[in-house]
């Protein structure tokens, strides 16, 4: 890996100004970016990498905006946007130098090019794949494609973007697509499907619901879920059916697991019609416990207007009057003795009119607004829509977006902290102490055994990024496995090549 | 159609209808085991230029009508009823119980062949812009829609099943297991021995899956029988559009020695929409008093589109540029004079000078009369009366112009309370518009308007019979709704005079 950069290169320029907001920070940790001459690590030739560090340019990096607010691409791009992050951490985790040393010692690009590219050797897949990268000034570049893996850590070294996003794989390479004589010879060929999954907070239930009906009602295998980096998650399906799929039949997958209509404003979000589908009941199966959960967690009805609205979303008037006036005479009620009083109060048979049937369903309705997934459905529902990619670093957290959980395991999912993912700056801290520890000769050697010889430690391998790229070198591994077999199967299969005959 | 070799090869693998349909063609008879097809396979015999031409053109007349009842909102039911003259006179499809013995005789297989090359022809007459194909899809599967909803039930399932669409009857026990995910995912079904189920691959039914109408599992979807027609028609629908894609990449190869193509220009002219047949027959009327002087008066029988453009003129002495040209043409629809309509919008226009309504508007009335410049073909007729398709789907009002559907280009509040200022006080009425605009049916919404307030004079002319229905088919041209609201209302006044509308 010995890149060296040139002296002219964006790193040195200070965090722009464009970026919204705030203030510079006396208090901030007086972390600098990981100095590569403190490292002690034999024959690595990444200090060679970076110059020496300035004093100047330290204090100018320490000295500028802080808490580089994520903003969405300047163009439409449809990518799933982040909010804004209230200003309190003032670690700069977008700071250019950061970014350029986690890609180049600890961004597995490698493991990201297999994965979009399904087989070891470059392809189509990869190679007329669509990268957009958020520079650092905020531009945004569309249509940058790379052969290899190797070629895309060299632009991305070059550019060193906050942050880049994976779109579709092209008829052609996106980069000679105005060379072609019609336009509509460039399209969007396949695509990962992807979800995105807004949490208010991080709980694992509902990705569990959602992987299980991936599994078992479509089918899909490989499936893997990506920590977005602040407050939700990503699911990448890469099923070959999955990827091929049109834009029609995304839109089906999507609409299959929406259950929340309307805005925020206005009545009822979930109206369902019964009998409820299968996928309704195992869903209400599975977000029934978790319900207490965020009854005491949000207390969605404790104050005035939420108990207004708890009242609107029930049927029966006679039942929400009795109701209404028992509150009146306690103000601070808790969310889930309310909840437990509309069944009581329904018991006392205080509504001659009531129907038992429609507060039942009435009631799972309100179950499932409050504790179904919240889907991004635009971000599922078009090949063209670009997202973020696994491993990049959220500017707000610094964190890093790591995968949670792949294969079905949602034990590790349950297992899963968000406060726990590893930030950019602890990262690249760990690198530099590596090997400087009391344990392990081996370590401090940097060299770790690997079935007959012994093998360079990559710089992943010797920070807490290890074990999530494992989870995700294991998912890709099996992704590849299978491309294989089935390569090998069609061409078993396929005597004949279809000819194109286009004469009619 | 030659589906008996597919039929057989269920152990090899499957066969790609693609590659059939381009299959080196072989010039044998073909064999019409049913009266339905999903059209896989080109004919490949000879026929006489005049037969190309009078079978499409037969079948053409077909989806022209059948393009119409759709648009003029008719129910299937209507539709059928409507078309079925009109098919056994150009296109006649029997079915095989129909024959002695059920067996194909030489005329059903004519039938078939009419059908089979008539479809065919068209193919090649439309498949050339990407509107025509999109028409001619979705008239094609009504047709198909209607033939298969009428076709005997016995042969309606063998000639699916021939289909060999690899659907998979879900077998006893497996509808067991399943049972109750089977029963909650078909709503209205009480017990599981009533229906049957099929698995298909999912994604051969998505809309079913969006809807969570279907049960999912391991990427197949169980869909219950009652669903086959709808399945049947993607799958038609499908296969037609993939096929018209391929003729048309393929038309510009096509070894052609100018034969057919006068033939085919001629027949995709012919497939016009239905609202360019207006003609000016239509809207005149003898004897009535249509005059510059009597507009503010004939307003009352002025769609909401004419009236909100009137009142804006009157409110603001001026019109904007579309809002003229919308108007213009409507009064020139109704009877108005050149003579008269200049001297109307002079008069209407009373704040500038004479200098100015000449130089910068007279010119533009007489252009949309034909009677100065423009196009030399529509030099003394001039354009045509815009059609509510028109008016909905081109150039939207912007700030400050009074042009469009108000069904579609006002809010509903604004459009309440100006169907509220024009004298439409009835709930039902607003409500049903509401509806109406919801669901995107614009011009159901003002047709509902119209019946509501001719409602007695409706009434008197069904009573009576001196209306039949062909007058009192939905509204698609606001020079039809003047036309019909002025009839209505005067209908003791005119002199009898042949009210047939003919379009």
């Amino acid at each position: 890996m010995g890149i060296k950069m040139p002296e002219s290169s964006s790193p040195r320029e200070p965090s722009s100004p464009a970026r919204d907001d705030d203030v510079s920070l006396p208090d901030a940790p007086v972390e600098s970016p990981s100095r590569p001459n403190s490292s002690n690590q034999p024959g690595v030739t990444l200090e060679d990498l970076f110059d020496d560090n300035d004093q100047d340019l330290e204090e100018e990096i320490l000295a500028s905006d802080a808490a580089n607010l994520p903003s969405s691409p300047p163009q439409t791009a449809p990518s799933s946007s982040e909010e804004a992050i209230p200003t309190t951490h003032q670690e700069a985790y977008s700071d250019p130098n950061l970014m350029l040393q986690f890609y180049s010692r600890l961004f597995p690009f490698r493991s990201l090019f297999q994965w979009l590219n399904h087989s070891p050797k470059p392809g189509p897949d990869f190679a007329n794949r669509e990268f957009a990268l958020t520079l650092p000034n905020d531009a945004y570049l569309r249509y940058q494609s790379y052969p290899t893996a190797d070629t895309l850590r060299k632009d991305i070294l070059r550019h060193n973007p906050s942050r880049f996003e994976i779109g579709p794989v092209y008829t052609t390479n996106p980069r000679d697509r105005k060379t072609l004589k019609k336009s509509s010879m460039f399209r969007p060929l396949s695509k990962e499907i992807v979800f995105d999954i807004d949490l208010t907070d991080y709980d694992d239930i509902r990705t569990c619901l959602v992987d299980i009906a991936l599994r078992e009602d479509f089918g899909f295998e490989h499936i893997i879920w990506i920590y977005s980096g602040r407050r939700g998650v990503h699911a990448w399906i890469s099923d070959k059916e999955a990827r091929e799929l049109d834009d029609d039949k995304r839109k089906a997958i999507t609409g299959y697991f929406e259950v929340l209509k309307g805005g925020v404003q206005g009545g009822k979000r979930v109206n369902l019609k019964r009998p409820l589908h299968p996928h309704i009941v195992r869903s209400l199966d599975i977000l029934r416990p978790y319900f207490q959960q965020v009854l005491a967690d949000q207390e969605p009805f404790k104050s005035q207007a939420g108990q207004d609205r708890l009242l609107q979303l029930l049927p029966d008037k006679a039942l929400n009057e009795a109701l209404a006036k028992k509150w009146a005479s306690s103000p601070d009620r808790p969310s889930s003795r309310k909840w437990a009083d509309i069944d009581a109060m329904a018991e006392t048979g205080v509504s001659k009119t009531l129907n038992t049937k429609a507060l039942l369903e009435a009631k799972q309705d309100i179950l499932l607004e409050y504790t179904y997934p919240r889907l991004d459905v635009e971000v599922g529902k078009k090949r063209i829509h670009l997202l973020k990619s696994p491993f990049v670093v959220h500017p707000g957290t610094g964190r890093v977006c790591v995968p949670i959980t792949a294969a079905g395991d949602m034990q590790r999912a349950e297992a899963f902290d968000p406060l726990s993912v590893p930030k950019v700056t602890e990262l690249l801290r760990e690198v530099d102490q590596f090997g400087s520890g009391e344990d392990g000769e081996n370590k401090a050697n940097g060299f770790v055994e690997d079935g007959v010889t012994m093998r360079k430690l990559s710089d992943w391998e010797k920070t807490s990024l290890k074990p999530y790229v494992e989870l995700f070198d294991a998912h890709v591994k099996t992704l590849l496995k299978s491309e294989m077999i089935r390569v090998k199967r069609e061409r078993d299969d396929d005597g004949v090549t279809g000819s194109d005959a286009m004469e009619f | 159609m030659m589906r008996t070799d597919t039929r057989f090869d269920a152990k090899r693998k499957k066969v790609d209808y693609k590659k059939t349909q381009f299959a080196t063609a072989t010039f044998k008879e073909q064999d019409y085991p049913y009266r339905l097809s999903f059209y896989d396979v080109p004919p490949t015999q000879e026929i006489s230029l005049e037969e190309f031409e009078t079978w499409a053109i037969d079948r053409l007349r077909i989806l022209a009508e059948i393009e119409a009842c759709s648009f003029r909102n008719k129910s299937p039911q209507e539709t059928a009823a409507h078309l079925e003259p009109l098919l056994k006179k150009y296109l006649p499809l029997s079915s095989n119980s129909a024959a002695a013995g059920g067996i194909i005789d030489q005329r059903l297989r004519n039938e078939r062949r009419k059908d089979h090359y008539s479809h065919f022809i068209l193919r090649l007459a439309f498949s050339g812009t990407e509107d025509l194909r999109r028409r001619f899809s979705r008239v094609e599967t009504m047709l198909f829609k209607l033939r298969f909803q009428a076709d005997d039930s016995r042969e309606r399932r063998a000639f699916v099943e021939s289909l060999n669409l690899h659907w998979e009857l879900v077998q006893e026990e497996e509808k067991r297991e399943l049972g109750e995910q089977l029963l909650s995912a078909t709503p209205g079904l009480r017990r599981l021995e009533d229906e049957n189920w099929f698995k298909v691959e999912w994604t051969r039914v998505p809309e079913l899956v969006e809807h969570r109408t279907v049960f999912v599992r391991k990427g197949k979807a169980y869909v219950p029988m009652r669903e086959q027609t709808s399945m049947v028609l993607t799958e038609f629908a499908n296969r037609l559009e993939k096929g018209l894609e391929l003729t048309a990449r393929a038309l510009p190869r096509l070894d052609e020695d100018d034969r057919l193509t006068p033939i085919l220009n001629h027949l995709s002219k012919n497939f016009a929409t239905p609202d360019a047949g207006y003609s000016e027959s239509d809207s005149a009327l003898a004897g009535a008093p249509i005059s510059a002087a009597n507009i503010d008066n004939l307003s009352q029988h002025f769609p909401l589109c004419m009236k909100h453009l009137h009142s804006t003129l009157r409110k603001n002495n001026h019109l904007k540029h579309y809002g003229r040209l919308q108007y213009t043409l409507f009064l020139k629809g109704i009877g108005l004079t050149l003579e008269d309509c200049l001297l109307f919008w002079r008069q209407s226009f009373k704040l500038i000078t004479d200098d100015q309504f000449n130089k910068e508007y007279r010119y533009n009335v007489r252009h949309a009369y034909g009677d100065v410049g423009g196009d030399v073909n529509r030099r003394g007729r001039g354009y045509a009366p815009y059609s509510c398709q028109k008016i909905l789907t081109e150039h939207p009002p912007g700030s400050g112009e009074a042009h469009g559907c108000p069904y579609r280009h006002f809010s509903v509040d604004n459009l309440t309370s100006m169907l509220q200022a024009t004298g439409v006080h009835d709930r039902e009425v607003l409500r049903g518009v509401k509806e109406d605009v919801e669901k995107k049916r614009f011009h159901i919404a003002c047709n509902r308007v119209f019946d509501w307030a001719h409602k007695a004079e409706i009434k008197k002319v069904k009573d009576e019979g001196t209306w039949g229905p062909a007058e009192l088919e939905t509204i698609v041209h606001p020079n039809t709704y003047f036309k019909r609201s002025y009839l209505l209302r005067n209908l003791g006044n005119l002199p009898k005079q042949d009210v047939k509308m003919e379009e």
